[in-house]
């Protein structure tokens, strides 16, 4: 009987076929339009999807052993961590301000990427491209998850991790992250992945995963280094994914090229400018530095970002205009951001100080040409103007980009002196932006970028205060109100770090920690 | 430097996360907890979705349910990804054994050639049907609200796709790529498929995302996975002498068992919130369960012949108590 | 030529790999980091499941490379015998 017939070894590809994409049909009782609604609105033309090359084949039998392995080490490692109070051994409280960054502006993104990855995985009318899309939603809610359950432990012991979710919708920081992934997902199909496959995981999260994370277990975090890196695993997957899908869509048709070069550009910018708090994170919260962003920087966009765009040139894709002002950036990033945070220090969950003495001769020797000219003056007035007890904070609320929404901070290209500011007038009203690139993208899209939801508008507008709120009441203290709302508790969670909370109590417990009294 | 952490005993300033301890009390909180509740944005939106204009990014007006509080569909299996993962993880393995063991044996060849040819016939158009859960589990995870019930559909949309990979093992094992093909032939143009096949299409363009978890995992789910899974093959297969069989579907058996007590949990919660969604669920099930009665039917007849009309009572049977368990009303 | 690179963790399980790795590919470059290593390797590099199956006396899935893997560049072509790297430019 033809059992007995040996039968032919699959191949790894022609196996996944059958595991995949041959389990889809044309469907014919439904037509392909109403199945695949969002399939066609942005203009991107395929006309084969047969063609998508799977960027990794991973039957689920492999996903969960593979994961399973991975989340027993996770959580092994978690609970060792936890148990032996693992968080007296990082180098120095100020060290976890840049974790709690990390819990409300990174985490909450993980949990859109997951809905964004669900909603594209059933968009997408080819097979092979949904079944990688919903692996990529699955593997995003892990890493929130794992970023929740690893920072859990430094919450029970530190403030200002405590409303991660609460703060990503209202915190003014925030509207940034959130704002970008927002834009992300109520993009299509086809934009929502080159934005978050390719410019944000190709290009950008190797910056945060991999230096920042190194930087992290440098820094006797545990916990972090285990997330991060586990995280980081699956992200190999999720790049592959991202390079695939540009490739196949830039291939099936010529037509596509224009819409993806306006997508890549854009989402270069608005990535660069989301890393902006990265850089800070790297050059400033981490006590102990594994590299500074500029040599990051150089390593994951400058070295590997462009080998991308020269594979990518023979489509021909050409490096975003954005490129040369991001490369003179990278010499002031960092340091414009954490003057920022400096200042308005007093609405944050987390905590800002200035460098020590030795700190600033590393900044001035990874920024030679403009740490000591443009920056150190600033800091070193700052700290003096600290030790007679006139620690700075501006109580002014910023004007927004009314793009990436950063207050405006950043300076003109070639004058590391002025403060940029771009406006544009649209049907009456006048709306700011930070820079060229980012008034680019609104006059691309204007009626999207309109409805931005600008937290220092809608502080003024009185729709931050909590619920019930009189602000006509006699002594009514608007700053107050709105921290408040945020849930920020003021004088645990914000402000600066030099005799703050965080920092008596980590000296206390480490002191207990070293003596056996 | 040695530190000697052990020595050093200090008192935690909270807990658990301020969200969750606004829900369950100031005490520590389990990994599902932590990991689940009010994990998606519920306000100041930035964009409408150019997608969906009309509505924001999380939008609970995407059904016509209604709750106050949309935590309130709890997973009784406490799923976050790890837990998830782990359990599959170690399905996975019995699989595997399972697999290896009929296939060491060359147990595939000790079956009658009916027997054979019944499961490959029966089985193999069900990696589509479960193919069609897989996309439509999706929607539900991207269109839904509140990561209580959002999270888990994510997972049952894997879970799915993992199924149709074990079918299509199954059908390797027994048989080879053309009995793939042969199947898929089936499921496109055989007559006693096409009800089945219309009912899953008609489930790809449902809009209200909590319709569609009544039509696909309470009705199909409800219905397919006792009939094939349990009459064909555990009852009539194994007494057959297609016990091989059995064991080749194993997961989906135990997956089912252990998926049904979620899918009854949702749909319990939801009927229990006000009468208007008992009245809407009611709704949706009244006239799923009919089509999909209708689309098994055919398929029953090949499968069990004359004893066909008395296994879909019974089906029937069955389903209508299961249903009106959860709170469902008549 | 562009560089691809492939960056692992550090510990007892990716030993043999990042050895097997370095042999097979000549012109690849460690770069360590604190837990972690990178290897960049101009144009083009290759795991050999062969190879690392030899040093750990076992058989070696490629797919195991995953519990490891924390980032990479280039294009990907994989088999059942080879996990390979590239540009094309």
């Amino acid at each position: 009987m033809d059992m007995q017939v040996p039968k032919k070894k699959l191949g790894l590809k022609e196996r996944y076929t059958l595991m995949t994409r041959d389990l889809a049909w044309d469907t014919t009782y439904q037509p392909k339009e109403k199945v695949y609604p969002y399939a066609d609105y942005e203009g991107i033309k395929i006309h084969d999807w047969d063609k998508w090359e799977d960027p990794f084949r991973l039957t689920m039998d492999a996903y969960w052993k593979y994961q399973a392995e991975k989340e027993r080490k996770l959580y092994a490692i978690i609970d060792a961590y936890s148990q032996s109070n693992g968080h007296l051994g990082v180098t120095d409280a100020r060290y976890l301000n840049a974790i709690k960054i990390f819990l409300t502006a990174v985490t909450p993104l993980e949990h859109m990427a997951h809905r964004g990855f669900a909603h594209v995985g059933r968009a997408f009318p080819g097979a092979g491209a949904r079944v990688a899309c919903q692996m990529q939603a699955i593997d995003e809610m892990r890493h929130a998850q794992t970023q929740i359950h690893s920072l859990s432990n430094y919450n029970k012991y530190y403030n200002g991790f405590h409303d991660a979710p609460h703060m990503y919708d209202r915190v003014w920081y925030l509207s940034v992250p959130k704002s970008f992934f927002d834009d992300a997902i109520t993009a299509g199909p086809f934009e929502f992945i080159v934005s978050v496959g390719f410019s944000f995981e190709y290009v950008l999260t190797n910056l945060l995963f991999v230096p920042f994370v190194s930087g992290a277990a440098y820094n006797g975090d545990m916990g972090t280094m285990t997330f991060g890196f586990s995280a980081q695993s699956d992200e190999a997957r999720h790049m592959t994914l991202g390079l695939e899908c540009i490739k196949f869509i830039l291939e099936q048709d010529p037509a596509n090229l224009p819409i993806v070069q306006r997508w890549i550009d854009k989402w270069c910018w608005r990535g660069v400018r989301l890393l902006s708090i990265v850089a800070m994170m790297m050059d400033y919260m981490l006590p102990k530095r594994v590299m500074s962003w500029k040599e990051a920087w150089e390593i994951y966009f400058e070295e590997n970002g462009g080998a991308l765009f020269k594979d990518l040139a023979r489509y021909g894709i050409k490096m975003p205009a954005c490129a040369e002002q991001i490369r003179q950036e990278k010499d002031h990033l960092s340091h414009q951001v954490w003057s920022a945070f400096y200042n308005y220090s007093g609405a944050t969950d987390f905590h800002t100080w200035m460098p020590t003495e030795e700190e600033m001769q590393w900044l001035s020797q990874k920024y030679p040409d403009t740490f000591d000219k443009y920056y150190r003056p600033r800091f070193e007035f700052w700290r003096e103007q600290q030790e007679k007890g006139n620690r700075f904070y501006n109580k002014t609320l910023p004007m927004l980009c009314q793009t990436c929404q950063i207050p405006m901070a950043f300076t003109e290209p070639g004058d590391p002196t002025k403060i940029c500011y771009r406006e544009r007038s649209y049907k009456g009203n006048k709306y700011h932006f930070c820079s060229d690139h980012c008034r680019h993208i609104f006059d691309n899209e204007p009626e999207k970028y309109v409805q931005a939801w600008l937290p220092v508008h809608q502080i003024y507008q009185g729709n931050c205060f909590p619920e019930g709120t009189d602000p006509t009441a006699p002594g009514f203290d608007p700053l107050a109100a709105v921290l408040e709302y945020y849930r920020i508790n003021v004088g645990h969670d914000n402000g600066e770090f030099e005799g703050s909370e965080d920092h008596r109590n980590f000296e206390a417990w480490r002191g207990m920690a070293k003596r056996n009294d | 430097m040695q530190i000697d952490l052990r020595t050093v005993s200090i008192k935690p300033q909270r807990q658990t996360y301020g969200h969750i301890a606004r829900r369950f009390g100031d005490k520590p909180a389990s990994r599902y907890q932590e990991g689940t509740f009010d994990l998606q944005p519920t306000a100041n939106f930035h964009y409408r979705p150019t997608w969906d204009p009309d509505r924001e990014i999380f939008d609970a007006s995407r059904t016509r349910l209604t709750m106050k509080d949309w935590y309130a569909f709890k997973d009784p299996r406490q799923y976050y990804y790890g837990a998830w993962t782990l359990a599959r993880a170690r399905q996975q393995d019995t699989a595997e054994s399972n697999f290896d063991f009929v296939e060491s044996r060359n147990l595939g060849a000790l079956l009658t050639e009916d027997v054979r040819r019944l499961a490959l016939d029966m089985l193999l158009p069900l990696r589509h049907v479960a193919w069609g859960a897989n996309m439509n589990n999706s929607s539900i995870c991207a269109y839904g609200y509140g990561t209580a019930i959002t999270q888990p559909c994510m997972f049952h949309a894997m879970d799915n796709l993992a199924i149709a990979q074990y079918l299509t093992r199954i059908g390797l094992l027994l048989g080879d790529t053309s009995s793939l093909a042969t199947a898929k032939e089936h499921w496109l143009y055989a007559a006693d498929w096409q009800g089945l096949r219309r009912y899953v299409e008609d489930c790809l363009v449902v809009q209200d995302w909590f319709e569609l978890f009544v039509a696909q995992n309470l009705v199909l789910d409800g219905l397919v996975y006792p009939l094939f899974y349990k009459t064909l093959v555990e009852d009539e297969l194994s007494l057959r002498g297609g016990t091989a069989v059995a064991m080749l579907t194993q997961f989906m058996t135990e997956w089912y068992a252990e998926t049904a007590k979620w899918v009854d949990a949702q749909i319990k919660t939801a009927c229990a919130e006000s009468p208007d969604n008992a009245a809407l669920v009611r709704g949706w099930v009244s006239a799923w369960q009919a089509r999909a009665l209708e689309a098994v039917m055919p398929l029953a007849q090949s499968a069990l012949g004359e004893r066909a009309g008395a296994a879909v009572d019974d089906l029937a049977t069955q389903f209508a108590a299961r249903v009106a368990k959860c709170g469902v009303p008549a | 030529m562009s560089k691809v690179f492939i960056a692992l963790q550090t510990n007892d399980d990716t030993r043999p790999i990042i050895e097997s790795i370095l042999a097979d590919n000549p012109h690849a470059v460690p770069v360590e980091s604190p837990a972690m290593i990178k290897i960049d390797a101009e144009g083009h590099l290759t795991v050999k499941r062969e190879s690392i199956s030899e040093l750990i006396g076992r058989d070696f899935d490629l797919q195991e490379l995953h519990t490891h893997l924390i980032s990479l560049s280039g294009h990907i072509d994989e088999s059942d015998d080879e996990f390979t790297l590239h540009w094309n430019d």
